[in-house]
């Protein structure tokens, strides 16, 4: 049971409030893809001991869709943010630097 | 025997008797006795029978970890099977049963299992019950859930009721223990907001049973000092009878309150479900007690040394007149101590440790009890109950060196501290070679959202088992949790405690040290579901290497206590089976609860009525006064039909349909998802949506549409309207809803944030009436109002106007191929133009319909239904819907996909309708059989039934259905077998049985 600050409407958010959308971050494979790209578009996901970026959506809030930084063996929270970029924040990469020095996910660090 | 003594019982109330029945048996106990301690009183030792081997069985423990005093409570729909007799407080009237026999608990066929033990070793299911295969379904299955489960489960509706409630608080201590109590009142001195749960009715634990001093008052003094001192304090909240079942991620922990288990005649809720929320939780669960394994460990009357000294301390009850006591460390002696000194007698303590204890020896021996060192128990007789006690060298293999008769036997194996709680959210565990027990690691903590550990074990539970330690520790444990939330710390005096130096425990798995393979198959380690240690030896012979499948194979910890008192026992001997050290081989994982709770308490309110919030639609109050047959769908109850009296749900719908076709019928079409998308990028959006373009789509018209997910399945369906420019009027399926406006939302929020467009759903907001049949144009022109005529409003458009001064719009769509308006109000005014519609229609022979004469008229039209047609892996182009999928399009959620291989593979089973050749109905989901058979020897298959019905136009039953190469193959005859051992033959035929070319909805 989770609690996760929904960035939109500023309420610390328990898990029964929000609903999980995956992994943060995909970029859309359209109809011109290679087969290759649009499977891993669709299904090719990171299943990461560690950090790990979502989209989480405050469904029974403000019904905002935002991302979460987390980590998910230590279930430790870096920080939210709302969904309408294509990477984290650098103060999001900023904190999680200091927590977890040398952290990858997929192409940033 | 075990009977009430004259002098302690510090719990109990002599002055007040009080009557309960024990296998209708009418028996007396006192106010505060338990209902073991009641029927220990009584002389009644034995308590019931073992799961598997139906061994007699008797008390171990005093609380919670009771793995054999389970009986069923109450009567009638307040039966409650599994109860534990130590947690039970007895109260006037009670009600209990013992279990697991038949016919009685003296007299038990069943325990002929145990004659037959040899035949029943570990994995005795897996290794028996695998074949002949055909054996499982008729022989074994009901055999073994005869012979499975403790107790029975009451059959009638709970009378009782049960409440959640929710809580917010800085600290958290589970546990009124004196560390519980003492690491409560340091933090919230230091400001903490702080909430303490005790699962007893009483506080201070054991300790006062226990004895020792702190800051020279006797311990009970300081308990009753420090629990007046926290009620005094207005950031602490107290409750005893709730215990901490369970801790989860961040801080979340569920506290199972027992309100009137005690009380039944109280009023209120009988369970409160605490959803609490910590910032840090303290756990002071204290520390469990390890029996001893040696050869009839299980014989009634052999107990845990601390549980015998709380019966006698805090009941008293004497479990034994003539108590035999054998330890490996110290604090049995108190028991020795404590059953003298009320008068029983100890005949002898037998002390596997070669230099015997410290100074509770010392005080024993001056007691007079004879103590006999490095001796140990080689087998205890009896059958019922203790009759003689074997005695022998612990390092031997158990030849006995005398026999001794006595009553009663307490065994002390050393204590492990409860982890449970601390180990639920990820804590983990260190072993404590002095102790030989695992203790939590406080280097590792379960973490929360601030990367920082959120549980903090303190007193026993932390390994701390002398009462100067626990103290200690659980001050700086409260300080500690204070501080973690923010709080300033207060200088605080910490208690200082007198107890008595103890001296080192010996670790025992087996008792003697090289016990016999006959001693060994009687010594138990598992009580409730009879796991010996030759059951976990033989695992480890077989190959049984880690601990969870030696769990699972044995069943060792696997019953309803959870292995409290078996688990460090069986891992320690299964360590010892392998060569390894124990903590190599570590421990189970331990979930929540830690003691069953309640459904009721899970389920708190939502039941009945309140278990799921029922949508209604405006007129909802008409169907029901109108003899509405309803359907759930979603959320909402649509009716099925309208049946009158005398007639058949299945006539009603008949004459439903005949009447819409022939004449003129009402549909409640209020429940259909209506999302308002507006803005300049509307169609832009609509047209990524929808397979067909809808940007295109102008003013005034409709246009049905179909709505896949980016794996290219179809998702839903329904007709959009362009209400103007910037607008449109996006209906969804009933069920589709909420979903398709998430769908939307989650797009444009995270992957087209930059357009401008806004979703609503205004669902809600307008109720919607179809008004169908040849009759439908003649009725709304009798109300007057807008023009409804062909030319002013032709089929797939729609206008906005008024009828009979009703402000609405009219859409001419047709789910049922009939002339068709469906006409939308504000939802206030929705009954008011139903019964309009109803009154004003009785000359045309108006009737409503339900959603099964929806079905039946849109199936006759080879019209789709999400949900029947689809099924998650259909594609439009699967249904013949080809049409409805735009090629000017760029892009669309799903186009991408609907390319890959397998999507366009000519394989593909497609839509087709189904004619019977002898008119009947097939059954639904039915296959169509292909020849030969599978690689599972299954017969091959070609197609299903995805939709089936009895059509009163047609008078015959039709169907529709996905087939293999299905609209290639017009005519052809499918056999489709039915689960009754009939087939039924059906020709393949165009999905659309009725109006081909639309010309009645057209008019």
């Amino acid at each position: 049971m989770l609690i996760l600050h929904c960035p939109y409407c500023g309420v610390d958010a328990d898990e029964t409030e929000l609903a999980p959308g995956g992994e943060a971050h995909l970029k859309r494979a359209g109809p011109d893809s290679s087969d290759e790209e649009f499977h891993d578009y669709l299904f090719a996901r990171e299943n990461p001991r560690g950090v790990h970026f979502e989209r989480w959506r405050h469904a029974a809030g403000c019904g905002k869709w935002f991302h979460a930084a987390r980590d998910t063996a230590t279930l430790e929270v870096f920080g939210t943010y709302p969904a309408q970029t294509t990477e984290p924040p650098r103060e999001i990469r900023a904190r999680i630097s200091v927590r977890r020095p040398g952290w990858t996910w997929r192409e940033f660090s | 025997m075990s009977a009430r003594i004259a002098t302690q019982g510090r719990l109990i109330d002599r002055s007040r008797p009080i009557t309960f029945t024990f296998n209708g048996r009418r028996l007396h106990g006192l106010a505060g006795d338990t209902l073991a301690s009641a029927l220990l009183a009584n002389d009644q030792v034995m308590l019931g029978r073992s799961y598997k081997f139906h061994r007699p069985r008797g008390l171990i423990a005093s609380g919670p970890e009771e793995p054999n005093a389970l009986v069923g409570l109450g009567e009638g729909p307040r039966f409650e099977p599994n109860q534990r007799a130590t947690t039970t407080e007895l109260f006037d009237g009670l009600v209990a049963t013992s279990q697991n026999h038949w016919p009685s608990l003296d007299l038990d066929i069943g325990a002929v299992n145990a004659a037959l033990a040899r035949f029943f070793p570990a994995g005795f299911y897996y290794k028996t019950f695998m074949w002949p295969r055909d054996f499982w379904k008729k022989v074994y299955e009901p055999v073994i859930r005869r012979a499975a489960g403790l107790g029975a489960a009451p059959k009638e509706p709970d009378p009782d009721s049960y409440e959640h409630f929710h809580a917010f608080t800085d600290v958290l201590v589970i546990g009124g223990g004196v560390a519980g109590l003492q690491a409560a009142k340091v933090a919230a001195q230091a400001g903490a907001k702080v909430l303490l749960i005790e699962q007893s009715p009483h506080w201070g634990g054991r300790t006062p049973v226990d004895g020792g001093t702190v800051d020279g008052e006797p311990v009970e003094t300081f308990v009753e000092k420090t629990v007046a001192e926290l009620a005094l304090m207005e950031n602490v909240t107290l409750r005893t009878r709730c215990m901490g079942a369970g801790v989860y991620d961040h801080g979340y922990v569920l506290g199972y309150e027992r309100l009137t288990d005690h009380a039944p005649l109280a009023g209120g809720p009988r369970h409160r479900l605490w959803r609490i929320r910590a910032r840090r939780i303290v756990t002071a669960t204290g520390a469990i007690e390890r029996p001893l394994p040696f050869a009839g460990n299980d014989v009634p009357g052999v107990m845990l040394a601390s549980a015998m000294r709380d019966y006698v301390v805090n009941w008293g009850v004497a479990p034994g007149q003539r108590v035999i006591v054998v330890t490996n460390n110290d604090d049995a002696y108190r028991t020795a101590i404590t059953l003298k000194r009320a008068g029983l007698d100890v005949l002898r303590i037998l002390d596997v440790r070669n230099a015997g204890g410290g100074a509770l020896m010392e005080e024993a021996y001056a007691l007079g009890i004879r103590i006999d060192c490095g001796r140990a128990i080689a087998r205890v007789s009896g059958g019922k109950r203790v009759a003689k006690v074997a005695i022998c060298a612990h390092e031997g293999e158990g030849g006995a060196l005398e026999e001794v008769a006595c009553d009663a036997v307490a065994m002390s194996g050393g204590w492990s501290p409860a982890v449970h709680l601390w180990s639920h959210c990820g804590g983990k565990l260190i072993w404590d070679e002095t102790q030989a027990h695992f203790r939590p690691d406080t280097a590792r903590p379960p973490t929360g959202a601030d990367g920082e550990g959120f549980v903090i074990p303190a007193g026993a539970a932390s390994g701390e088992l002398s009462l100067d330690g626990v103290l200690s520790d659980a001050d700086a444990t409260g300080k500690y949790a204070a501080k973690a939330v923010g709080c300033k710390l207060k200088r605080t005096k910490v208690p200082t405690c007198a107890g008595p130096e103890e001296a080192p425990m010996r670790p025992v798995w087996l008792m003697p040290e090289r016990a016999r393979v006959a001693l060994r198959n009687k010594a138990f380690l598992d009580y409730q579901n009879d796991v010996k240690v030759s059951d976990i030896q033989l695992a480890a012979r077989e190959g049984y290497e880690s601990v969870e499948h030696t769990k699972r194979y044995t069943t060792l910890g696997m019953a309803t206590d959870q292995g409290k008192l078996s688990n460090i026992n069986g891992l320690a001997t299964l360590a010892d089976a392998l060569g390894s050290p124990v903590p190599e081989v570590g421990t189970t994982t331990f979930r929540p609860p830690w003691t069953p709770i309640s459904m009721g308490a899970i389920a708190g309110e939502a039941r009945g009525e309140i278990f799921q919030p029922l949508r209604r639609t405006p007129m909802h109050g008409w169907h029901e006064a109108n003899g509405a047959h309803w359907e759930p769908v979603g959320q909402w109850r649509r009716p099925y039909a309208y049946p009158r009296p005398g007639e058949s749900l299945h006539d009603a719908v008949m004459r439903e349909v005949k009447n819409t076709r022939q004449s003129l019928g009402l549909l409640d079409a209020s429940t259909l998802g209506k999302m308002i998308v507006k803005g300049p990028d509307a169609g832009r959006f609509l047209d990524m949506l929808y397979t067909n373009m809808m940007s295109s789509l102008k003013p005034g018209k409709c246009r049905y549409g179909l709505m896949c997910s980016e794996n290219g399945f179809l998702i839903d369906d329904g007709v959009v309207a362009r209400l103007d420019d910037e607008t449109f009027l996006c209906h969804t399926t009933t069920g589709g809803a909420e979903r398709i406006h998430a769908h939307m939302e989650e797009w444009l929020q995270c992957e087209w944030w930059d357009w401008q467009v806004h979703v609503a759903n205004v669902t809600e907001q307008f109720a919607q009436i179809a008004v169908v049949g040849p009759k439908a144009r003649a009725l709304l022109e009798k109300l007057g109002g807008m023009d409804v005529s062909r030319e002013a409003l032709p089929f797939m458009e729609w206008r906005a106007g008024e009828l009979a001064d009703f402000p609405v719009r009219v859409f001419r769509i047709s789910f049922s191929g009939e002339l068709s308006y469906e006409i939308a109000v504000p939802a206030s005014q929705g009954l008011a133009l139903w019964e309009l519609l109803m009154n004003e229609g009785a000359e045309f022979g108006i009737a409503p319909y339900g959603t099964e004469a929806l079905h039946v008229m849109r199936a006759e039209k080879g019209f789709i239904m999400i949900g029947d047609e689809t099924d998650g892996t259909v594609i439009p182009q699967d249904l013949g819907l080809g049409w409805a999928i735009s090629k000017k399009k760029d892009d669309y959620l799903g186009k991408r996909a609907q390319q890959r291989p397998h999507m366009t593979d000519p394989n593909r089973w497609k839509l087709v309708g189904l004619e019977t050749l002898d008119g009947s109905v097939l059954p639904d989901g039915a296959y169509a059989v292909a020849e030969g058979v599978n690689e599972n020897g299954q017969r091959k298959v070609q197609g299903r039934v995805t939709s089936t019905y009895f059509s009163p136009t047609l008078g015959r039953g039709i169907a529709m259905g996905l087939v293999l190469h299905g609209p290639d193959r017009m005519g052809e005859v499918l056999e489709f077998p039915g689960t009754d051992g009939r087939s039924i033959k059906a020709r393949i035929v165009s999905p659309v049985f009725y109006d081909k070319d639309g010309e009645r909805q057209n008019v």
